[in-house]
């Protein structure tokens, strides 16, 4: 069975200017064992999609479809019933984890408490005696459970969020933007340790950022969000590769290739700013950034269409080519 | 004139002492040049020192140690003069949101560095040039909205052209797209090019970012403790490193093809206490190999002293086992 899937999902935001439809119309799906990338900018939903799978969206907001975890619908399910979810069946590694640390409690006692939230300790020593043993398999040293988090570095502290994450033995990890704040050689510790853990526990994860190349070398999928949309979806390689869509391929253009001679001396970017999502263009909501836009671009909001086995894009030229 | 460098720093460090006594060596010995209109990346991880050594650059730290110049002439530390080469060295940060009053309109924000430095003259027109040089146009339309009320990118304009309004030598920019969207990333970097074509501007980018550095800069110098222990030309740097270190950086970034990544163990260490000998001995994947003892040099790698690199424009790296292959170690 599907590890996780989500079924035109949709999250409006309700504020003070009217509603704001941050996700519109989200399907992906992830099977045990692998590593699905969403990219996006900010704004473009990716955020709020992540803390929609446990339901985690602010009180003001709606949410429609169905997210299946394991066959179940998180949307449908009692609190108590979320709550034995949230943790044991999946958990999420936040984008702010190098301040969700409390700065009061030693680290040992803070992974420790999911352990015995969830009852997979009975005591509190048996609880802390597993903390370190988590702490262990993040590849941090076990006597770092008696250590404050200002003792450590940014690195080891996403080791210990992600340490927090595994505590009870979740089959599906979400990581949203893990190591944006961390520098390149400890980003790809941690990229590594994530990966690994795909690898050894047979986890499902869901890695968010704005960085397409970190998603590349990680993940075995890859989507693409703009203004609530997935935009492309598609094997991570062929999207890199073989981008259908021009969003995507503006956002791999914005990180060069290191020693391709196109790129020295001349950045590539795109005009504008991505659109606010309480005020989207119409059409397709990219088509006033979109060097390839056409006269039909302007009135016609393309969905996702079939590009290549397994490839979608939502791009009126993929239809062309298709037809050609 | 033009043939001094602009800004210079001539053997310079500077250090902190920490609340336990001890004392940390941030920046350890560095010479580095900054010519006219020349773009130079300063990378390195963070705790490397490339923060502080910016900072000691726009005379924000005392140095410990060595000098910094400016247009070869010696940085005086009292109040008039350090104030006049604030106006020729200017600072951009990482972050716009963080570096604007987000009470101040973009008029205000553009204006203050006039007004802090009472410079005679036409105010607005001044205003209105430095809004139209980072491609706000027409710049009327942007006086009077509040940084809310700007996209990501905006602010980043707004904040360079409050630098560029005092007609500097010099931006340092620190980290300055980091916290950019992608998409605006390269028109940030593309308004940088152009300010050096236009202007004749030397930039200063202090990043973590190679990347950036293969867009931009002319040259490059990575730093790691205190040092800079590789730089030259950009294209050199990069698509041949000769430091193990910068070798490993750029195997794991991911925009790097075609080089197997040398996941370095642990993080860099603490600049309190400097590892003897090559101070990246002790992560040092050719070390560890056995590669710098067949080349003879592992003795000196672990307690042998290394020069400072000096400031020149060409290719070097301060690595005994580089210097070995190249000839360079005399016994």
């Amino acid at each position: 069975m599907t590890l996780l899937q989500l079924d035109d999902v949709s999250v409006t935001y309700r504020t003070a200017d009217g509603p704001v439809p941050a996700v519109r119309g989200v399907s992906l799906d992830l099977e045990a064992g692998s590593t699905l990338g969403v990219a996006g900018e900010s704004g473009s939903g990716k955020s709020t999609v992540a803390a929609t799978v446990l339901r985690l969206n602010p009180a003001s907001s709606t949410v429609t479809g169905r997210v299946l975890l394991d066959g179940e619908d998180v949307l449908k399910m009692s609190f108590g019933q979320l709550r034995a979810v949230r943790w044991a069946e999946a958990s999420i590694v936040f984008q702010g984890a190098l301040h969700s640390l409390n700065p009061l409690q030693k680290i040992g006692r803070q992974v420790a408490e999911p352990v015995l939230l969830h009852g997979q300790a009975d005591t509190r020593r048996g609880a802390e005696a597993m903390a370190r043993e988590l702490l262990g398999q993040v590849g941090l040293p076990p006597r770092l459970a008696s250590s404050y988090p200002h003792q450590l570095s940014g690195g080891q502290k996403q080791r210990v969020m992600i340490a927090m994450a595994l505590a009870c033995g979740p089959r599906l990890i979400i990581a949203d933007e893990p190591t944006t704040a961390l520098d390149v050689m400890v980003q790809a510790q941690v990229l590594d340790l994530l990966t690994g853990l795909v690898r050894d526990l047979g986890v499902g994860l869901v890695v968010i950022s704005h960085d397409l190349s970190v998603l590349g070398t990680t993940c075995d999928r890859l989507a693409v969000m703009y203004a609530g949309r997935v935009v492309e979806e598609g094997p991570s390689a062929d999207v890199l590769a073989r981008a259908r869509h021009p969003y995507t391929r503006a956002l791999s253009a914005a990180y060069p290739t290191i020693g391709d001679p196109a790129a020295r001396f001349s950045p590539r970017g795109l005009p504008g700013d991505p659109p606010w999502p309480g005020d989207l263009p119409a059409g397709c909501p990219f088509h006033p950034r979109c060097p390839e836009a056409v006269d039909v671009c302007r009135t016609e909001d393309v969905r996702l269409r079939l590009a290549a086995p397994g490839h979608r894009a939502a791009c009126v030229h993929v239809a062309a080519e298709v037809a050609t | 004139m033009n043939s001094r460098p602009v800004l210079e720093a001539a053997g310079l460090s500077t250090s902190f002492r920490t609340r336990g006594g001890k004392v940390a060596r941030a920046v350890d010995g560095v010479d580095l040049e900054l010519a006219h209109g020349e773009i130079v990346a300063l990378v390195g991880e963070s705790g490397c020192g490339k923060t502080t050594l910016a900072r000691t650059l726009l005379g924000l730290e005392r140095p410990s140690g060595g000098q910094v110049l400016v247009g070869g002439v010696p940085l005086r530390y009292d109040g008039r003069a350090l104030k006049a080469f604030r106006r020729r060295v200017q600072l951009v940060l990482q972050d716009p949101t963080g570096s604007l009053n987000p009470r101040h309109t973009v008029y205000e924000a553009v204006a203050e560095g006039l007004r802090v430095h009472g410079v005679a003259g036409d105010e607005q027109q001044r205003v209105v040039d430095a809004l139209s040089r980072v491609g706000m146009r027409p710049a009327e339309r942007y006086f009077l909205r509040y940084p809310h009320e700007l996209s990501g990118g905006q602010r980043q304009r707004v904040v360079i052209a409050g630098a560029l309004v005092l007609e500097p030598e010099v931006l340092v920019a620190d980290e300055p797209v980091s916290s950019l969207d992608a998409s605006v990333r390269g028109e940030i970097l593309a308004l940088l090019l152009q300010l050096r074509d236009e202007l004749g501007l030397s930039v200063l980018v202090v990043t973590h970012d190679l990347g950036l550095a293969w867009n931009i800069a002319d040259r490059i110098a990575v730093m790691y403790l205190g040092r800079i222990v590789e730089s030259g030309p950009t294209e050199q740097v990069l698509s041949d490193p000769s430091h193990p270190y910068t070798r490993a950086l750029l195997s794991v970034v991911p925009e790097s093809h075609n080089m197997e990544p040398v996941v370095l163990a642990g993080e860099p260490p603490d600049p309190t206490r400097m590892p003897a000998g090559c101070r990246f001995h002790p992560r040092c994947p050719q070390l560890a190999s056995g590669e710098a003892e067949a080349a003879g040099v592992a003795d000196d790698c672990r307690t042998g002293s290394l020069p400072v690199l000096p400031a020149s424009k060409e290719h070097a790296a301060a690595c005994f086992l580089s210097m070995a292959r190249h000839g360079m170690l005399t016994d």
